[in-house]
């Protein structure tokens, strides 16, 4: 769905119809009031492919090092789409265009960490600990965010969507996670008075477990009624196709009306395109398509709150600029950020490009890392979160405190 | 540490000549269920009775020679009912394989569809297996450390010939070799078929003729990496290069392929980079399949496996963060066994450090869901339900899509929803909710019900009665009857081992 007037109205006006059900605290009214800043982080593990995502179509470089897996330049079958005069967008994500042309959708390319680790699994560890090249650190960055954001603090500000606990979020402030699509609000046993009575007895104590139902009780407790008024309201519209999409607007949904949830975080996996990974059509772009639609579709589940949100799409490294010899690209280093959302300042592709000549690259194969991420999530949080510098040196230990070029990325 | 104690004991009996006396009378219920614990998927009724009576150090003896344990002949009767099970590689591509274009034309929908229902009793057939061993198999920590090994050579059974291999890959690769030499296990994983299909080996190619080398370094990194040495093993991404041109032409063998139509996977000396390589510091000799052999030796015997294999083992055994000390010994004795696991793991079992490590690990979905049908001894017909429950906990059988495969440690299972659901599965479970009684395959000569009687608590207090902690007591003591199963296989005593 693409964020128009209209659409976007549409939203609104459903959710608005639910406001005859219990809310609990008035959040459309905070939200119409101009509501908390929201940051949703999105994680393509595996190693999204920058360079056939945010395709350098000016430079020669590009299309000789990858004869069979480039994207053609804009204005050819299967081209790019148009970004700049030296970007072009890869042509699945055409539901970005528009986001894009409002302004509402930018990318900081040549970014990425500063640790030349090739490992998917240790990258990704550097990436979520925000501590490049130190794996011992016990946190992770987005709670550690959560922990120096002003305000109260509560089960339900941060949320992690899937069973698991990603390493980016676990740390000493409670976060929730949750799993959505169709049976997300369905009642548990924990949800009967008696047994969850039983239960909250035997989960009485102080270790990490007992921890971990207090927070799973207060989150069922306190998102149990967002999720099930969502359900509503999905079921009264056709839901999106992809699973992606849908749990998309079902959490831009979840997250409109409920102030109270400051951080999300979504990891989607199959991005590690060593064999066949395709061009304008195939492997990676049967993976970008349902990734665009369901981000336009998390800007139409977020509604009015979209124009308070940043959303950041990342990777642990980029890939190879070389096409390998099975038409796929191995682990490299420099890859494209994305960052969407009303709060954002885009319709350009920000960081310094170091261009694609050999000698230009990095170990003389990865495009180049010329934007600590750490140094680009700053340059987001310190704006849209309201965060001073000694809260930002503790979200990101160590870092560079800002990167040239990125001082305006966010809307005013 | 109790064979000291349980030495002595045995030596006054001996003077005493009380032959009737038992040897074990020492060990606690606390130690009965560590054993079981760790060594097994949980205690049963059955195998808690007999390491009660036998003793933890006999038990910890005969699971370390599974072949001399005998299987339940329900467990038999079970796994020779599968049509696909014990399939060679070979037979299963040629009977369940993706289907191929024939002169050209490529295969209707109708009959991809086709094949694809039959690919997918193959996967079903796996995951049966896997979870009728765990569940009825007395060679229990075969089981355990088959689950091990799948994961530190993980593979994902998401589609074409991984998904009709994953089964056959566990069986032929992992299983002989689970309580073997490393080195053994690793040349059988890295020479089977589904492995250098899902790590791209298979593409992996050197081209003499043409000058254009096709190399792909996802196979030789991953077996660096995650196989052998660790991330931490000291190799560079020169070495992750030189080791994939040293596996070019480790690849599946095509179909129908005259050459070796035995063999799913074969050394295609056509692909293969003859060129000189130094490895890791070492010159090998160019001579094709031998120095793929060579390179996987220098490999298996590296000081830094030794230290990666020792740290995970003591981390799935011991504790999430193992001391430096045990993995030490551990390392050390895997280099002076040449990588013996069973006489590592007899190690481990005699350490100060595994006794004191009662209810340290916390459980992973797998191991919860397991080891409440082993304790609960409610049959098993139906795997589905169970193997919904695993992926409702993120954790699907022989779904892990990236090669690291499953961790055991806290941090990746522990969330507040994982808390909720595991309650949630261990109510619907001690219900009798869930219909794994069910006779989905038409199997069974007397029908059974769809679902079970609900879990007589009585049943787990004769297990757990005199573990658990006091606060676990005194909330199911005062519980109505109908809850208590549900309360002790929800509990926090229930999600530690």
């Amino acid at each position: 769905m693409a964020i128009n007037p209209m659409s976007r109205r549409r939203v609104v006006a459903a959710a608005a119809g639910a406001l005859v059900l219990p809310l609990g605290r008035g959040a459309w009214a905070a939200a119409a009031e101009g509501g908390p800043q929201r940051l949703i982080v999105i994680l393509l593990r595996g190693a999204v492919d920058g360079l056939n995502v945010v395709i350098p179509c000016a430079e020669p470089a590009y299309y000789a090092a990858r004869p069979t897996i480039a994207i053609a330049r804009p204005g050819t079958a299967g081209g790019a789409l148009p970004l700049d005069d030296h970007f072009g967008l890869h042509p699945a994500l055409a539901s970005l265009l528009p986001l894009w042309r409002d302004g509402r959708l930018g990318f900081i390319h040549a970014a990425g960490s500063p640790d030349p680790n090739r490992s998917h699994f240790e990258a990704q560890r550097y990436l979520e600990n925000g501590t490049p090249g130190c794996s011992t650190t016990p946190d992770g960055w987005m709670n550690r965010l959560l922990q120096v954001l002003p305000g109260p603090r509560g089960p339900t500000d941060a949320i992690s969507v899937g069973p698991t606990l990603p390493r980016i979020l676990t740390g000493k402030a409670p976060v929730a996670n949750l799993r959505l699509g169709a049976g997300a609000a369905e009642p548990l046993p924990v949800d009967r008075p008696e047994l969850a009575a039983a239960f909250d007895r035997l989960y009485a104590g102080a270790s990490a477990l007992d921890d971990a139902y207090r927070e799973g009780r207060s989150a069922r407790t306190e998102l149990i009624g967002d999720l099930a008024r969502e359900q509503e309201i999905a079921d009264g519209g056709a839901p999106p196709p992809a699973s992606f999409a849908r749990s998309a607007m079902q959490l831009g949904r979840l997250i409109a009306g409920d102030p109270r949830i400051r951080l999300a975080f979504v990891a989607l996996g199959g991005w590690d395109t060593h064999v066949d990974q395709g061009g304008a059509t195939g492997w990676l772009a049967n993976r970008l398509r349902p990734l665009g639609d369901g981000l336009a579709a998390l800007a139409g589940g977020l509604g009015g709150v979209w124009r308070d949100t940043v959303v950041v799409v990342f990777s642990e490294f980029g890939r190879t600029v070389h096409e390998n010899g099975d038409r796929g690209t191995d682990h490299g280093h420099g890859n494209a950020i994305w960052l969407a959302g009303g709060a954002v300042r885009g319709g350009r592709v920000y960081g310094a490009w170091p261009g694609l000549a050999p000698r230009q690259l990095y170990q003389r194969r990865d495009l180049a890392v010329t934007t600590d991420f750490r140094a680009a999530m700053s340059a987001i949080l310190g704006p849209h979160m309201g965060l001073a510098e000694h809260q930002l040196a503790a979200v990101f230990p160590g870092a560079p405190a800002s990167a040239a070029g990125l001082d305006r990325l966010l809307a005013t | 540490m109790p064979s000291q104690s349980r030495g002595i004991l045995a030596a006054v009996c001996l003077l005493l000549l009380l032959p009737a006396l038992p040897a074990n009378a020492v060990d606690s219920d606390q130690q009965v269920l560590h054993v079981l614990n760790r060594l097994a998927f949980g205690p049963t009724a059955d195998d808690f009775n007999y390491v009660k009576v036998v003793g933890v150090e006999r038990y910890i003896a005969e699971q370390l020679d599974p072949a001399n344990i005998t299987e339940p002949i329900e467990l038999r009767y079970r796994l020779a009912q599968l049509a696909t099970f014990g399939l060679g590689a070979v037979e299963l591509r040629q009977l369940y394989g993706p289907l191929r274009p024939v002169a050209g034309v490529k295969p209707a929908l109708d009959d991809i569809r086709e094949e694809q229902q039959r690919a997918s009793l193959v996967l079903r057939e796996a995951a049966q297996a896997r979870m009728w061993r765990a569940v009825l198999s007395r060679r229990q920590l075969e089981q355990v450390m088959v689950n091990f090994w799948f994961n530190h050579f993980n593979i994902f059974a998401g589609e074409g010939l991984e998904r009709i291999w994953i089964g056959n890959y566990e069986e032929q690769a992992i299983r002989p070799y689970a309580l073997g030499r490393f080195r053994d296990l690793l040349f059988a994983v890295a020479k089977h078929p589904a492995m250098l299909v899902y790590l791209d080996n298979t593409q992996n190619t050197a081209s003499a003729r043409t000058g254009a080398d096709r190399l792909n370094e996802n196979f030789a990194r991953e077996v660096m990496e995650l196989h052998t040495l660790g991330a931490e093993g000291g190799y560079t991404q020169v070495d992750v290069e030189t080791l994939a041109r040293v596996f070019t032409g480790w690849r599946v063998n095509p179909l129908d392929s005259n050459a070796f139509p035995e063999v799913a996977a074969v050394f295609e000396g056509a692909r293969h980079d003859y060129g000189p390589k130094l490895f890791l510091g070492r010159q090998l000799k160019a001579r094709g399949k031998a120095e793929g052999e060579e390179a996987l030796d220098i490999l298996a015997a590296s000081p830094a496996t030794a230290h990666h294999i020792a740290f995970e083992l003591a981390q799935y055994f011991v504790a999430d963060t193992p001391t430096p000390d045990l993995v030490d010994r551990l390392a050390a004795r895997f280099l002076a066994t040449g990588g013996d696991i069973r006489l590592v793991l007899k190690t481990l079992f005699d350490s100060a450090e595994f006794w004191a490590s009662t209810g340290q690990k916390y459980k992973t979905p797998y191991e919860f869901v397991v080891s409440a049908v082993r304790a609960a001894g409610v049959p098993v017909n139906n795997v589905r339900p169970l193997l919904g429950w695993m992926s409702r906990l993120g954790m699907p059988l022989y779904g892990c899509e990236t090669p690291d495969g499953y961790k055991s440690t806290t941090d990746a299972w522990l969330s507040p929803d994982a808390t909720m659901q595991r309650i949630a599965f261990a109510a619907a479970f001690a219900r009798g909710a869930l219909p794994v009684t069910k006779d989905v395959e038409d199997r069974l000569a007397a029908p059974a019900p769809d679902r079970p009687s609900p879990v007589d608590p009585k049943r787990l207090e004769a297990i757990f009665g005199s573990t658990l902690t006091t606060g676990t007591r005194a909330v199911v003591d005062a519980a109505p009857a109908g809850e208590r199963a549900a309360l002790i296989l929800g509990s926090p005593d229930f999600m530690r081992r």
